[in-house]
């Protein structure tokens, strides 16, 4: 008895030797991304279902082998939404020899991620790394202080406010608009593109009330709600996004508040539950895409995901992120960050929601972007609803990708 | 009007819900003179066992079950660990409980994850209470405010009307004499600190509800907890009402109000400009400094009145 367990562990050690040098064989073909962003406190449902949505594009991609051999694993790192923690793992990924990082959550993060990008490749040259920041919209990032090393591929605040202010601007029902923010470059970027080209289209809106609040902080949104109410506001346009937003939607719904919601990110973890019924026909958000599309291009990814997670995929910018760096990987025949990098310059290609460019002046992404309003699901344009609740997003415009390009102010500094 | 009242009602109900969070704390301090770091952390713990035991009892059943069971917990907390530390002085208690609120919020993390859990508002509190003028008035909030209310009677009727009530009261002052009457003092003080614990399980039952349930609530009103019972005075559960009403008020206004320097500046013919020295500290408006208001508050207290609103000692 005790012989043959010996065997038997000698086998299976064996066995367990056999399978991790295969491993090491397939490891040299695996290209580590490090998606640096909350994993934990009120914004960790949305930084969870983001590392999700990368895990299972990446998934996909290595099972059809879009990078025509390296393969794809995504590494979480949780920086708690906080500037200081996120430079900190990002030295714990570089240390661990990561080369590419992800970033979304929190324009004030973004920042400091590609400042210390900046200096870190500056210093070691040969150790390169690229940030591909898919969320993080402060224009700032691609207009003066854009690097070379960061990629866009969200489109930026500035864009969505423009299509969203194009889709506005038609509705003659808009009177008194009420901004509320979160208190830091994005928000404050919302609020002043809002001011600015609502000025531009429809210079009869009055601007009825502002309101910065402290980021992912507030709890009792009532104060708030009662607040917009008194301004006499029929109309809220807002940028904040995790709990902020779904706080804020639950308030207002608390509260009876009737006016209409115009949001960046409606679509995000908490918000769909937060609505229910009470958000019919009031909540819209503009962003790259809509799982409710003309043709629904994208929902067997959805599918697949709530599958795999139960949970919806909406950070389409994974799709496009990693077919970028794929389509990189495959034409340089080569996962060398700075091969990688001048080859995604200018690069192109089909995503979820239809042709996407690096734009090469800026290294912003150039996409048509969508306007949704929650509605009920009719199984006709609207099949798919959010978080069980039986309401989903019908798309309402789409709109080309010049609609909301913008002018870029950057003068980019290339390595030589 | 509308808005004044209906911010009023805001203001009124949220300080109830600090005044359930803060009541507990005063009450170990005035009796035990334990400064309980770990005292939001009962709140949290409140939240998710309600929240784990309204899975499968319901809402209502876990509303009377969980606070007892975080009670439990800090009763446990006190009779094997504060007790023994206790003889050494306050400051390793405090550290004690200050190693606490880390170790529950590890725990919790642990256990129930590091993101939110979709705590539910019962469907028997999901809806208007009332309506007035055209605002409406959340069922939740009033539930907030009624248990708020009969926590408030049902502590001060078990200290000044009850024997035990009454132990505990001279418990505080003599203990000695009270031994020597054959009763037991260190239970006592188990009971008194359980018992504060459970009324911040309480407090966490609704707070978790109302608002987020995840592992930073604790972190988020822990500071908050202090500034109620020290501007209240240190020991005085009328004082930690009034403070926690002053306070949810003084945050609710402050919110609605869009006063500048620069208005005020405006206001006597001083125009300020993006030009001017300092700007950005200018144009902050009330509102955005609204969440820090308490803490300033915090400050002044202890700077003209280290007593607290009805404190009766200053040290």
């Amino acid at each position: 008895m005790i012989q043959f367990s010996i065997r038997a562990a000698v086998r299976s050690t064996l066995c367990a030797a056999a399978l991790a040098s295969a491993s090491t064989v397939a490891q040299a073909q695996t290209v580590k991304l490090a998606l640096i962003d909350p994993q934990s406190g009120l914004m960790a449902p949305v930084g969870l279902n983001q590392l999700h949505s990368w895990q299972y594009i990446a998934e996909i991609a290595n099972q059809k082998n879009w990078a025509g051999g390296p393969k794809f694993e995504i590494v979480g790192f949780d920086n708690k939404l906080s500037p200081q923690e996120s430079l900190t793992v990002l030295k714990q990924a570089i240390d661990q020899g990561i080369r590419y990082i992800l970033q979304g959550n929190g324009s004030s993060v973004a920042l400091a991620l590609q400042d210390a990008v900046q200096k870190h490749n500056e210093r070691n040259p040969g150790k390169e790394i690229i940030f591909l920041n898919y969320a993080a919209v402060d224009p700032d990032m691609t207009n003066s202080k854009c690097t070379y090393w960061h990629f866009r591929l969200d489109a930026n605040s500035d864009m969505k406010m423009e299509a969203l202010t194009t889709y506005l601007a038609k509705d003659k029902n808009v009177k008194n608009v009420y901004l509320l923010n979160q208190n830091y470059s994005f928000g404050q970027a919302v609020a002043r593109g809002a001011k600015e080209y609502l000025a531009r289209k429809r210079p009869d809106i009055k601007i009825v009330g502002e309101d910065l609040h402290p980021l992912a902080q507030i709890k009792d949104f009532a104060p708030y709600v009662s607040k917009i109410k008194a301004a006499g506001a029929d109309t809220v346009i807002t940028g904040n996004w995790g709990s902020d937003l779904a706080l804020l939607i639950k308030a207002a719904k608390d509260a009876g508040l009737n006016v209409n919601f115009y949001t960046y990110y409606a679509a995000t973890t908490g918000v769909p539950t937060a609505m229910g019924a009470a958000g019919e026909d009031k909540v819209h958000y503009v962003g790259y895409w809509n799982v409710n599309n003309a043709k629904f291009v994208g929902a067997d990814v959805a599918m697949g995901y709530d599958k795999k997670y139960h949970d919806d995929f909406y950070t389409m910018a994974t799709y496009t992120g990693i077919a970028m760096l794929a389509k990189a990987f495959k034409e340089t025949k080569s996962t060398d960050p700075v091969k990688v990098a001048k080859a995604l310059e200018g690069m192109k290609v089909e995503s979820l929601n239809g042709e996407v460019e690096m734009r090469k002046t800026d290294h912003q992404a150039l996409q048509p972007l969508y306007i949704a309003k929650w509605v009920k699901v009719n199984g006709k344009d609207v099949k798919y609803d959010q978080e069980k609740t039986g309401y989903g997003w019908k798309t309402e415009a789409l709109l080309d990708t010049y609609v909301a390009t913008q002018p870029t102010s950057c003068q980019m500094k290339r390595p030589n | 009007m509308e808005f004044f009242v209906i911010s009023l009602l805001n203001g009124v109900s949220y300080g109830l819900l600090l005044f359930m969070l803060s009541s507990g704390l005063t009450l170990i301090f005035s009796m035990m003179g334990v400064l309980n770091f770990a005292h939001a952390s009962f709140y949290m713990l409140g939240a998710y066992l309600a929240y784990t035991l309204g899975l499968k009892i319901g809402f209502f059943p876990a509303l009377f079950l969980a606070p007892p069971l975080a009670g439990l917990v800090g009763a446990l907390v006190e009779r094997y660990g504060l007790r023994k530390v206790h003889r050494y002085g306050h400051v390793p208690e405090l550290l004690f409980t200050f190693g606490l609120a880390y170790l529950i919020e590890e725990s919790v993390k642990v256990v129930w994850g590091l993101a939110a859990v979709p705590y539910r508002v019962p469907e028997f509190l999901d809806g208007h209470l009332f309506t007035l003028y055209s605002t409406s008035f959340p069922k939740l909030r009033g539930f907030m405010m009624l248990v708020a209310l009969a926590m408030l009677a049902a502590v001060y009727l078990l200290l000044t009307r009850t024997r035990i009530g009454l132990v505990i009261q001279a418990a505080l002052t003599h203990p000695q004499t009270v031994e020597a009457l054959g009763h037991n003092v260190p239970r006592v003080f188990m009971l008194v600190f359980g018992g504060g614990c459970a009324l911040a399980g309480l407090a966490g039952v609704i707070g978790g509800v109302a608002f987020v349930t995840e592992p930073s609530m604790a972190a988020s009103v822990g500071p908050i907890v202090f500034v109620v019972a020290v501007v209240g005075g240190m020991g005085s559960l009328a004082g930690a009402f009034l403070a926690s009403l002053l306070i949810g008020i003084l945050q609710t206004f402050a919110i609605a109000l869009d006063w500048s320097l620069a208005g005020m500046l405006a206001a006597v013919g001083i125009h300020v400009s993006e030009q001017t020295f300092l700007y950005s500290l200018w144009k902050l408006q009330l509102s955005q400094v609204a969440p820090v208001l308490p803490y300033l508050l915090l400050v002044l207290m202890l700077i003209f009145r280290p007593k607290g609103l009805l404190g009766t000692r200053a040290d």
